[in-house]
């Protein structure tokens, strides 16, 4: 396969960036996107030039760093598929390919396609856990769960923080990030005494860290790898209307 | 070189009480004075850093990736062993302790084992009341499956994605800490030397990957919780950044490197495609609960659908030859025989490289829906990668490196040769021996984190009263300057050839030689040929880009040099043990039937290997390995 692709390049965060064009030639069907990037980049560094920075970890799809837009899509065409899984399979030969980073104002850009997604770890730390000091736990099985709120909880838990949803919403809203995490601890008993005040801490934490609001778009759902359902969003909102008239700290 | 492993005293089951008994505290007042750094934020570093925090110590945590949720525990799949025995179905520490020791083939160090069977308790405890969603029964209490090497159900599991829950657990205790001021976080920061001062870990020299910067880190005591060394493969499950470089810095400072032959190469991934593969995917082990492993019984059926081989024309070869474990054998007996039957010319898919793992019956058994439950996330990216539906075909897999039972050497109280140092997780040697069974890897690194290193670190800290050293010692100026003049090395070569084409070559070599099987003639080459391969990497590699910027290749350029060094050590250690144990198979060692065969009389130690000088041979130490519980036997899973 012979592709075009067109690349989002750019020094430093705040150096102007540019699309720039490349050929990407010996590209077969089974190679996944990153694997196609890692053929241009010998390429470019054979030419000397300096290679296309992008980040990625695991490449199995769930550490969450892989990160960019293809087509005008977070992670590309395929539906439930960070970009490591997607495969070349998918396009076609001659196909032109725009290859971008997350945009949003709490994304800033390190370099070419890398971002920082710290803004997300700020939200996780404003209330992103159960306060359970090590060594104080009861046996497991002391607090049953039903299965259902267990499938509930882990559905929501399964979200990897990659930030899709952010890059697809046109208001960068992290709605969708910050709900999956509460819905995630709110459908379990443990999650329960700090439901309120972790739910108003943590939105607080994601107005401050830049994140646009909610005008139910749904680009978040559509664009998430783990198809986190949009309806935490609205389990979130009723806590945080609670919250606002019956907790204060 | 003192290798006292500090065993306690007292009958296995007592020893662990026994130590924290003799150990000595810090009051909590005098916690607030002491600064640790943590190296790593997987499950072992996570929860090591949380916790310590927890207790009141000031904690420094690094990691190279944009954030600690992110470390390579989260792609474990399967699941994690406890010995809780909720299922009735006649589990007990002791059972863990002895299936942990007897699938490490009878290299591992019992008290440690024992420690981390009884730990494996409370690990789920801690879990459970943190949020882990684990997977439950109807009545609300929580699941289990089975694992290879066990005979019993001990494993919990939150879908085919225990490790990213588990990991999630850790982050949240992390992020609590962070928030509440006692932890602090350094993320996009690699660790590129151990600083050593009188004899005791100082502190660190770290990198910023975003500006650059060489930076020193004191403190009065430092924990690695790096990971393992599998990418020294080139091709293996590791995520892109898993390295060996921190650990290969403590051992070049002094610190042991024990048993860097013993590597696990895991028997469900998904068979290479091509040369520009970059990494290998795992099949998580728990599908041979419900898959069976099979291949045509002869060699012309290969190229044949699997659908059109009928059922007395299929070897279903684990099943055959070890009737009582069947698809379930240990990873390292599951991964050799997948390796014979293809090298028999019986394997299936593009060069013969793979075996099928078969869903049918199960599928007929219990209904696709049930199997979906189980394992969909698994079919999900299987069907993504192969572009096969698992459901309808079977699977095809293959061995691929997957997890490196090698490490730093650690006594009882996983402190490394070197005082102060401490190793946790799969960086150290200790607890897996010469093959790890599944779902024990987040099991050790969260008995690690959780629950040892907070004890031992306050007996340290109160024993050995260490004083902060400033990161303006002369130590940690030497350190930084190393550091930079070996980055400018590398940016000023300009060579021919890229860094990932050394690295894919040097995985090559390791793989051919020092890979499933080794001998010794080959095992000798390889150490000619890497020597040579990393005289030419000085030579001509191309490594772009400045040092004062986000700069991928050099990142990896400086890794590779590591893995260039280390992979030699590999060799040596795998030539010296004239043995065959676990992960370890060398030809010349095997029974009739193909089997390990140990050399109890000359080999029941750990072999340690302490660093002499660069291009000097490497001293090989050894520590006794004395079991006064098990009785060392041959491991028979027939």
């Amino acid at each position: 396969m012979k592709l075009k692709l067109h690349v989002w390049r750019q020094k430093g965060p705040y150096t102007p960036g540019e699309m720039v064009q490349y050929l990407a030639e010996g590209i077969n069907e089974h190679m996944s996107f990153l694997e196609m990037l890692d053929v241009v980049n010998e390429d470019l560094i054979s030419k000397g030039e300096e290679p296309i920075a992008f980040d990625s970890d695991c490449r199995e799809g769930i550490c969450g760093m892989c990160s960019m837009v293809i087509n005008g899509r977070p992670h590309g065409p395929d539906q439930g598929t960070t970009v490591c899984q997607l495969h070349m399979r998918r396009f076609r030969d001659g196909d032109t390919i725009y290859i971008e980073p997350w945009r949003a104002r709490a994304f800033p850009i390190i370099r070419d396609l890398v971002v920082d997604r710290s803004s997300f770890d700020k939200i996780m730390q404003a209330g992103g856990y159960v306060t359970a000091n090590c060594g104080s736990a009861p046996d497991a099985n002391a607090i049953p769960v039903a299965k259902e709120r267990a499938d509930a909880a882990f559905a929501a838990a399964a979200c990897i923080g990659c930030g899709a949803c952010v890059a697809a919403c046109p208001n960068g809203a992290a709605m969708l990030f910050t709900a999956a995490k509460l819905s995630h601890l709110h459908h379990l008993p443990q999650g329960q005494p700090e439901r309120l005040r972790r739910t108003q801490h943590m939105v607080n934490a994601m107005d401050a860290a830049g994140f646009g609001n909610c005008t139910n778009l749904y680009e978040c759902e559509a664009a998430c790898p783990k198809e986190i359902d949009r309806d935490v969003i609205a389990m979130m909102n009723r806590d945080y209307a609670k919250a606002s008239f019956s907790h204060r700290d | 070189m003192d290798l006292e492993p500090r065993i306690p005293r007292g009958p296995i089951e007592d020893k662990w009480d026994n130590c924290k008994f003799d150990m000595k505290l810090v009051n909590p007042a005098n916690k607030l004075k002491f600064d640790i750094i943590v190296v790593g934020s997987g499950l072992a570093g996570g929860s090591a850093a949380a916790t310590l925090a927890e207790l009141g110590y000031n904690v420094a945590c690094f990691c190279y990736q944009d954030s600690p949720r992110r470390a390579h525990s989260i792609a474990a799949q399967g699941g994690i062993n406890s010995a809780k025995n909720y299922q009735n179905d006649g589990d007990s520490v002791y059972r863990l302790f002895y299936d942990t020791v007897k699938g490490g083939d009878f290299r591992s160090r019992e008290a440690n084992v024992y420690r981390l069977a009884q730990m494996s308790l409370n690990i789920i405890d801690q879990c459970a009341a943190m949020g882990v969603p684990f997977a439950r029964e109807y009545g609300g209490t929580l699941s289990n499956r089975s694992f290879g090497g066990a005979q019993v159900s001990r494993t919990f599991y939150a879908k085919g994605q225990t490790g990213q829950q588990l990991l999630l657990g850790v982050y949240s205790a992390m992020s609590r800490q962070i928030a509440a001021g006692k932890l602090k976080m350094f993320t996009r920061t690699e660790m590129l030397d151990v600083v050593v001062v009188d004899g005791r870990a100082a502190g660190i020299v770290t990198r910023n990957m975003v500006t650059g910067k060489i930076e020193s880190f004191s403190a009065h005591a430092v924990v690695l919780a790096t990971g393992g060394y599998g990418n020294v493969f080139y091709l293996s499950t590791n995520a892109m950044g898993c390295n060996v470089t921190a650990a290969y810095r403590a051992y070049k400072k002094g610190a042991g490197f024990a048993n860097p032959c013993y590597t696990q190469i895991h028997p469900t991934c998904i068979p290479v495609s091509g040369d520009y593969q970059s990494k290998l995917t795992l099949m998580s082990e728990s599908l041979r609960n419900d898959g069976r492993v099979w291949v045509p019984t002869s060699a012309d059926d290969v190229a044949l659908p699997a659908s059109q081989i009928a059922d007395d024309k299929r070897d279903y070869y684990l099943e055959r030859k070890y009737p009582s474990f069947g698809n379930l054998v240990p990873r390292d007996i599951a991964s050799r025989s997948a390796k014979e039957v293809c090298d028999e010319g019986r394997g299936v898919g593009p060069g013969g490289r793979g075996v099928y793992l078969d869903f049918r019956d199960s599928i007929k058994r219990l209904g696709e829906d049930a199997i979906r439950q189980r394992y969909g996330n698994l079919f999900h990216m299987y069907e993504k990668i192969t572009n096969e539906n698992p459901y309808r075909v079977p699977m095809r897999i293959y061995p691929a490196v997957h997890y490196t039972m090698g490490g730093l050497w650690v006594d009882y109280h996983l402190q490394s040769t070197i005082p102060g140092l401490f190793v946790l997780g799969e960086a150290n040697f200790s607890d897996h021996g010469a093959n790890r069974l599944g779902a024990s890897a987040l099991m050790q690194g969260l008995a690690d984190g959780y629950f040892v290193i907070p004890y031992t670190m306050g007996h340290y800290l109160a024993a050995a009263r260490p004083d902060k050293v400033s990161s303006d010692h002369p130590e940690f100026k030497k350190s930084e300057q190393a550091v930079k003049t070996r980055i400018d090395k590398l940016l000023g070569i300009n060579g021919e050839r890229t860094v990932d084409d050394f690295h894919r070559e040097l995985g090559k070599i390791m793989w051919d030689n020092c890979g499933m099987a080794r001998n010794e003639a080959g095992l000798k080459s390889a150490v000619d040929k890497i020597a040579a391969l990393r005289v030419e990497y000085w030579e001509n590699v191309r490594v772009l880009g400045g040092s004062d910027t986000f700069n991928q290749s050099l990142e990896k350029a400086g890794r590779v040099a590591d893995f260039l060094e280390f992979a030699e050590l590999m060799c040596l250690d795998a030539i010296e043990r004239r043995e065959s144990a676990g992960g370890h198979f060398r030809e010349e060692y095997q029974t009739s039937e193909g089997e390990a065969l140990r050399d109890d009389q000359n080999f029941t130690h750990a072999a340690v290997w302490e660093y002499q000088g660069d291009g000097k041979t490497p001293t090989r130490h050894v520590e006794k390995l004395v079991f006064e519980n098990v009785k060392l036997a041959t491991r028979s899973y027939k």
